[in-house]
């Protein structure tokens, strides 16, 4: 009896985390039932998620932005024109493509600065210095594709990068539909993630703390993992893991263990939570800007790079209404408008929730002018879950 | 006696978990000034805003009666047609807007759709005069000092035809001046009819004003104390709140004050661009090691500003002078650097530009010294909660665990937190800006037994306050400080009330 309260008492204390994956789950499952099971099937599931790493990015980006109180409308189209340059760079100047990518994160972390100048030292509000900047970038990607139009980008390393999967471990030949290192690499997930649960708990006994009862704990090994085992096999059952989504695993567990696990991760917080205390308390508001509007910058190279590789070309119209996209991920994943609340983790969901409404719908063949009401709908209600549950919660 | 014109009847209010009022019977006798005291948490404001509406009716169990009617308030505004304006410690002030636009704002005097300006103009400048304020209805609410803001509050009041007006800690950010002012408006009110419940955690006032006092201790009536007689005293208010006699507020210590310097300044000189005036004349102040140096001085008198200039200025003022710690020249372009040379601030407004509210205990103590329990940047959270509890317990804050969010907190408890995260960068000076401001009597002596535990250690102290008898209290020696300047230096021996004031007002 005492482990169903415990149960219940676990799940009403992290109601707010669990929310959103409860929410994708939801809507995962929804769509599997009105499309016969084709949502689910291993080629959706990888397309979706290639569809979404180019938002996912911008999305994890936005989640810190926001959180210091501020919000960044340039990073669509600063996507687009960084996109085009390095395309320029491969197809004009020649450059070889690590080169090219190196060169347009570099220039993503200068636009990314430009902006924290303006915003941190000339105390513009950061909604009419990106404002700007979304003018400007737009114009500079038109600049950038005025003599060629659309340039296709003929390396095939760049466009594996949206495009491609993992190679797989040659010379097996058990199981020949499936992707073994994909396979293999989610094992090793698992086993990583259940290493570190059980140091976590030992080093809180260490101290003497409370902890997740036994049972529970391990009930919650057993789920985790069985969600980490599920997605691997759905993934392993087409290609494999895509080199997107390789990328947007790298990138969201770093963010993730900066904002949770640093000094940095704690000065960011602080500064959303009250930038005067945070002053105060010694920290510099200035050269926190400047950190997360250049790591803001930089991703929206990544999100230009993904979406380029991704179409083999870049166009005069890429990254159209990503900032929006991205910024909606950011508040259906629980970031607070008002600054200091959200998690990178939860930007991550938000975004695939978005992906998957449109792709669940396009699957539907639910027409458009819906699926943007249907996407309105699921964006207020999150938000609407996020504020009831912020209040009741401690 | 008089007809009473507000009763409250077995008034039961819980929270989830707590009951916050349990059984309250409150009456409040027509055109008098009644004082409602208790330590902060004992339900007086709970109390009142069950009568305004704010908690609505149906919320609470109890009947209010008022002027001879069962009342129902479902919101603030049935309360205030019904004749109740409360007054809430924070101000509900535009200040973008001007004062006459404030006075009747939310009840403006309309000619059809359109509002009647020259009327309302007209009113307002009678609603200032009915409070003895002089100034331009036109002016911007922002431009007035606080005491004249509040006067425009009860202006707002008096124009809705007020019967029963609430204060709730009116005089905290006030000084003695406009608390002066205040009491004489009131004494004015009560004489045209206006009946008063004034909130107080200042006994001093209590007892010039109040005709009848109530006390509140942990959600229950304790006694009502009649002045006409002579029930209300100090030490029957402070027995009745706190449950226990405190003999002397201010606990004794040893003074083991050594010849060292820890901070001194010289010839220092502050002008604020953003104020486009010289805030800052001339100064020269030391403070040695196990002192308790107090800043005296009227509200605006520049001790903040003094305070923040040494704390690695973060409000931009160009500064000029030295600074030497414990003997060194220094230089702080940001608070980082003071607190790198073993100077801690804590702020006067811990709510405003002191605590994140919506961040726990534990990181709200680690914040300015995460370093401490980390490594190569990486922050060791079960470390964290350790020291985190060290100071739960050392300091005595009353949460039921550190991962509770300080907005929870009581006002005392929530100082606490703030002390805690300074002492947490373990300075050798420790700067306290109005550190008992609207906290309660237990609270209060908790704090000034920590700051002499520090003292003993060998910390300094610099404690900023507006009350004197806070600054006699406590102090070692006296820095009186007047539009800038350092006005006079007295040996707490030689320091009297009226010396201080006198300074303070040259």
């Amino acid at each position: 009896m005492s482990f169903v309260r415990d149960l219940q008492k676990v799940l009403r204390q992290n109601i707010r985390e669990y929310g959103m994956f409860i929410a994708l789950f939801i809507i995962m499952a929804i769509f599997t039932v009105t499309t016969d099971g084709l949502f689910i099937s291993s080629r959706n599931i990888s397309n979706l998620i290639n569809q979404t790493g180019y938002v996912a990015v911008l999305a994890v980006g936005m989640t810190l932005v926001i959180v210091i109180r501020h919000i960044d409308l340039s990073v669509g189209f600063l996507a687009g024109f960084l996109g085009a340059v390095a395309a320029i760079a491969m197809v004009f100047w020649h450059l070889p493509v690590f080169a090219a990518i190196a060169l347009v994160l570099g220039f993503g972390v200068l636009a990314g600065l430009l902006t924290a100048f303006l915003v941190a030292q000339m105390r513009i509000p950061a909604f009419v210095a990106t404002l700007a900047g979304w003018l400007g970038y737009r114009g500079a990607l038109l600049l950038a594709t005025v003599s060629t139009g659309t340039i296709i980008i003929p390396d095939q390393t760049f466009n594996d990068i949206g495009n491609g999967f993992i190679p797989d471990i040659p010379g097996i030949n058990i199981l020949p539909d499936i992707h073994k290192l994909t396979l293999v690499l989610g094992l090793i997930a698992i086993v990583i993630f259940i290493i570190n649960s059980i140091n976590g708990r030992r080093k809180k006994q260490a101290y003497n703390f409370e902890v997740l009862p036994a049972n529970i704990f391990i009930i919650q090994l057993v789920f985790v993992s069985a969600v980490i085992g599920a997605i691997t096999w759905v993934l392993a059952g087409y290609r494999g893991l895509s080199w997107t989504a390789v990328i947007v695993l790298v990138v969201t567990l770093i963010y993730d263990f900066m904002t949770n696990q640093t000094v940095l991760g704690r000065h960011i917080y602080a500064i959303g939570g009250n930038p005067e205390a945070a002053e105060l308390s010694g920290i510099s508001v200035k050269k926190i800007t400047y950190v997360v509007f250049g790591s803001m910058g930089m991703l929206s190279a990544l999100s230009g790079v993904l979406f380029a590789s991704r179409l083999q070309s870049a166009t005069t119209t890429a990254g159209t209404l990503f900032e929006l996209d991205a910024i909606a991920a950011a508040f259906i994943g629980g970031v607070s408008p008002a600054g200091g609340v959200g998690k990178v983790m939860g930007s991550l969901i938000g975004a695939l929730v978005m992906t998957s409404l449109t792709s669940g719908m396009n699957l539907m063949g639910i027409d458009i002018s819906l699926q943007y009401i249907v996407r309105a709908a699921v964006l207020v209600s999150a938000v609407i879950f996020d504020v009831t549950t912020r209040s009741s919660g401690k | 006696m008089n007809t009473p014109i507000l009763e409250m009847r077995n008034i039961t209010k819980e929270f989830p978990g707590v009951k916050a009022l349990n059984n309250v019977s409150f009456q409040v006798v027509e055109g008098e000034i009644h004082c409602l005291v208790g330590e902060n948490g004992a339900g007086k404001s709970t109390l009142m805003k069950i009568l305004s509406g704010v908690y609505p009716f149906g919320t609470y169990t109890g009947d209010i009666v008022f002027g001879g009617d069962v009342q129902t308030f479902l919101s603030i505004r049935d309360s205030e047609k019904a004749g109740v304006a409360i007054i809430y410690q924070e101000l509900a002030l535009v200040p973008e807007m001007t004062v006459y636009e404030n006075i009747f704002l939310g009840h403006e005097i309309s000619n059809g759709p359109m509002v009647d300006w020259n009327e309302t103009i007209k009113r307002a400048g009678e609603m200032l005069a009915k409070v003895k304020l002089d100034v331009n209805p036109e002016a911007k609410v922002k431009e007035l000092g606080v005491g004249k803001q509040q006067l425009v509050e009860i202006a707002k009041a008096l124009s809705k035809d007020v019967k029963l007006l609430i204060l709730d800690e009116p005089t905290s950010a006030l000084n003695e001046d406009d608390c002066e002012n205040l009491f004489d408006l009131l004494r004015d009110l009560k004489n045209h009819g206006v009946t008063c419940v004034l909130i107080s955690h200042k006994l001093k006032e209590v007892i010039a004003l109040a005709d009848t006092v109530t006390v509140l201790r942990d959600g229950q009536a304790i006694c009502t104390l009649d002045a006409s007689k002579g029930e209300v005293s100090e030490s029957a208010l402070i027995k009745n709140m706190v449950g226990r006699e405190i003999e002397n507020i201010y606990p004794k210590r040893d003074h083991k004050i050594s010849e060292e310097i820890v901070l001194e300044i010289k010839n220092w000189n502050g002008y604020s661009p953003l104020l486009g005036r010289s805030i800052l004349k001339d100064i020269n102040i030391n403070v040695k090691k196990g002192e308790i140096v107090g800043f005296a001085g009227l509200m605006g008198s520049g001790r903040t500003e003094l305070a923040l200039s040494i704390f690695g200025n973060p409000d931009g003022y160009r500064l000029s002078g030295e600074i030497f710690v414990s003997g060194a020249r220094k230089q702080f372009n940001h608070p980082q650097d003071a607190i790198r040379s073993g100077i801690a601030y804590v702020t006067e407004d811990r709510k405003g530009d002191g605590l994140i509210l919506i961040q726990d205990v534990k990181q709200n103590i680690t914040l300015a010294n995460l370093t401490e329990i980390s490594k190569r940047f990486v922050v060791n959270r079960n470390a964290e909660v350790n020291v985190a509890n060290d100071y739960k317990s050392s300091l005595n804050i009353k949460t039921p665990d550190v991962e509770q969010r300080v907005v929870n907190l009581s006002g005392g408890n929530q100082q606490k937190v703030s002390v805690a995260k300074w002492l947490f960068v373990r300075p050798n000076l420790l700067i306290l800006d109005e550190p008992t401001r609207g906290i309660d009597v237990g609270a209060k002596f908790e704090i000034y037994t920590i700051m002499n535990k520090l003292v003993e250690q060998g910390m300094s102290i610099i404690m900023i306050s507006s009350e004197l008898p806070e600054i006699l209290g406590m102090s070692d020696r006296v820095y009186i400080i007047s539009s800038g300047r350092v006005s006079g230096e007295l040996p707490i021996a030689e320091a009297t009330q009226e010396k201080i004031m006198e300074l303070a007002t040259n």
